[in-house]
């Protein structure tokens, strides 16, 4: 009698383990291939964004253009000169933005605390506008003060809600705050400025990736090269930290040290972005989301919310340059093009109860 | 127990206080009105053609109701989306109500060329409840319904798309910009008897209905199995919610424009006062948001004369310190 049962018990035992494995092995491939995928598909809209223009080139001639393959003089102009410099900012605003966004969602616990909300990008925001319309600056010195606004007012929350380390629904609250004052700031120098300095600060507030120099762009591409695999790096404890502080400790992850570093890379990312083309809105806050989407069990994986942040970014560009009668910045077009396609695919995995 | 005991008085002590600050701004302005001349005009409501009866029953008596109804307003929506969004963050802004209002504005003024505020409200009115219609029925897609999640989600999406819309046609029509940029910051400036006497009875109506959902939130809180094992309607309860903010947030934004910050403070301060109870955070946001909106109004209308600086400015760089403060030193019970 007792011997059936311990059979059967083993027999349950193995079934179990073998269905466990076999799960962990499909999550693991539906996680491989949905990256895979998102990393193809923004190689073809970089290409894509390319080739198109005034001046159509073939993509085989944009690959071994870019690669330094040929020697077409014409060709290499167009593209190495002109179209290069915007879809690599594209690229590259899109990965930051989407790699930041959702460190920062996972971090405080919250699908709506992407740097927009809590009061980064306000920071940039005031800084960049009162560079336009108070001191009448431009170019390279926007960025700067961009930078510097977002890093000043992210020190400043980080600073006043510690207390006995972060919690992360303090933080979200004191982010309100300091938004509202920053906003608040901001609304009030563009209700006193001339509307054509009005103009020019609501076109950087609207965030735009064709504006992007030289030397901004390069220390974004710097960044990206180290900060990135560091966020991938950080990957394992921020799911610990996921679980509650209590949990984390318990799995031997040093919360507040790895808060700190992963706060400090999420934050130099979405600064550098924010520099480098404006806050432009909506791509932070949805790459998490679409990608946890795409990516069914397997969630929360940086990766792959940084390849949505770059599709999204490279798309709404070239929909922004492209597609419109008249270019428009970048940041018009991103809630136009992501917002549909996040608005189906919620009401899509709802449908097989996936969503929530 | 004893804050319990307390929240009674406290929201007596919390209406004379809303009494007295209604009266200063009657009072105070770019033109100080005396005492005497203020009751007098009060007591007669009638334009006895003195500049100080003009100014005190058709500028300053409007603004202040309209300040009291208005605030109240987004003080218990803001309430009631945390609520049931579960969401510190929830605010009628991020629901799509600034947007979709600020769109409808914008397309006044561009395709049908009009101009005015008392044309902007109805405008205004109607793109705030279009938006809140959309995000609801996007949310509420699939056998679980408009989970908290997804809520945040179709909200945010919606607000996005519409922005997009307003900020392409505002970035190539400088007129439009010029309009929206003023009524994009929010204010109490320039809203005349006519505004008021067309929301009130919305505002009104939804103040009123609100309060009966402090049993209801208190369910949600506890999360929505323990909700719907207290013998709740979850779906219903949403829907319910979601018409009485649709009224109350879109009428105040459609009169004032977008005024994000009482919504979304001003129910972390009543809940700091109150713990979570919601049948006391709604009575108290609807004191408390007033109060805030009337003071900043009056500093607005005071620090500057005679110029004035619009509302939303003041709660940004004035009040917004103010709750960073109290959330650094008070103990923080969680939505």
């Amino acid at each position: 009698m007792t011997a059936t049962i311990s059979k059967v018990d083993a027999a349950a035992q193995l079934d179990v383990a073998g269905r466990l494995r076999a799960n962990r092995r499909r999550r693991a491939t539906r996680s491989v291939t949905v990256t895979a995928g998102l990393a193809v598909l923004v190689f073809a809209l970089f290409v894509l964004t390319m080739m198109v223009g005034s001046f159509r080139i073939g993509a085989l001639e944009v690959v071994s253009s870019v690669l330094h393959l040929s020697d077409n003089a014409g060709v290499d102009f167009v593209v190495r000169e002109l179209r290069l410099p915007t879809a690599l900012a594209a690229l590259a605003v899109g990965l930051a933005l989407g790699a930041s966004g959702t460190i920062f969602q996972q971090l405080l616990r919250n699908p709506l605390a992407s740097p927009d909300f809590v009061g980064i990008t306000s920071g940039a925001g005031l800084a960049a506008v009162v560079g336009i319309v108070v001191l009448q600056a431009g170019g390279l010195v926007i960025s700067g003060l961009a930078l510097g606004g977002a890093i000043a007012s992210a020190l400043v929350m980080y600073v006043l809600a510690w207390r006995d380390g972060i919690s992360g629904y303090r933080f979200i609250l004191i982010g309100i705050g300091v938004a509202a004052f920053l906003d608040g700031l901001t609304g009030f120098v563009l209700t006193r400025a001339q509307l054509f300095e009005a103009r020019q600060a609501m076109h950087w507030l609207t965030g735009s990736v064709g504006q992007a120099s030289d030397t901004e762009l390069r220390l974004l591409i710097g960044g990206l090269i180290v900060l990135l695999p560091l966020a991938v790096l950080l990957q394992r404890p921020l799911r610990a930290l996921e679980l509650g502080d209590d949990s984390a400790r318990t799995l031997g992850t040093r919360t507040e040290l790895s808060r700190a570093a992963l706060l400090g890379t999420a934050l130099v990312l979405v600064a550098l972005a924010v520099s480098v083309a404006g806050p432009i809105v909506f791509v932070a806050l949805v790459a998490g989301p679409i990608a946890n989407r795409l990516l069914g069990a397997a969630t929360g994986g940086i990766v792959p919310a940084a390849l949505v942040g770059a599709a999204l970014l490279l798309a709404a560009d070239l929909v922004a340059v492209h597609v419109l009668p008249t270019p428009l910045p970048t940041g018009v077009v991103t809630g136009a093009v992501g917002a549909p396609y996040l608005l189906w695919l919620l009401a899509t995995t709802n449908r097989q109860g996936a969503g929530g | 127990m004893r804050r319990a005991a307390a929240l009674g008085p406290g929201l007596v002590a919390l209406c004379a206080v809303l009494a007295v600050v209604a009266f200063l701004s009657v009072t105070l302005g770019s033109r100080d009105i005396g005492l005497s001349e203020v009751l007098h005009a009060l007591r007669s409501w009638d334009d006895d053609g003195s500049i100080s009866g003009t100014v005190t029953l058709e500028l300053r008596v409007p603004r202040t109701l309209l300040g009291i109804l208005v605030g109240a307003a987004l003080g218990v929506a803001g309430v009631i989306l945390q609520g049931v969004t579960r969401n510190p963050l929830a605010d009628a802004g991020i629901m799509g109500i600034n947007s979709g209002a600020a769109a409808f504005v914008v397309v006044a003024i561009t395709v049908l060329g009009l101009r005015g505020v008392g044309v902007y409200v109805w405008f205004a009115f109607a793109g705030a409840i279009v938006a809140l219609i959309l995000v609801y029925a996007i949310a509420s897609f699939g056998r679980e319904g408009a989970t908290p999640v997804k809520l945040a989600l179709a909200g945010a999406a919606v607000t996005a798309g519409l922005a997009s819309v307003t900020s392409g046609i505002v970035m190539t029509n400088v007129d439009a910009l010029n309009e929206l940029r003023f009524w994009q910051v929010g204010s109490l400036a320039g809203r005349y008897a006519p505004i008021l006497t067309g929301v009130a009875p919305f505002l009104l109506l939804g103040l009123a209905a609100s309060l009966g959902f402090g049993r209801a939130l208190n369910g949600l809180a506890l999360g929505e199995d323990v909700a719907r094992g207290l013998g709740q309607h979850i779906g219903r309860t949403r829907v319910a919610a979601f018409a009485v903010v649709a009224v109350l947030a879109g009428a105040a934004t459609a009169a004032c424009g977008p005024i994000v910050f009482v919504g979304l403070v001003v129910p972390h301060l009543a809940r700091f006062i109150c713990g979570p109870d919601y049948r006391w955070i709604l009575p108290y946001s609807m004191l408390l948001a007033p109060i805030v909106l009337l003071l900043a109004d009056l500093l607005g209308r005071v620090a500057a004369r005679p110029d004035e600086v619009q509302v939303g400015v003041v709660l940004g760089v004035v009040c917004a310190p103010a709750f960073v403060a109290i959330v650094r030193y008070a103990r923080l019970s969680e939505v």
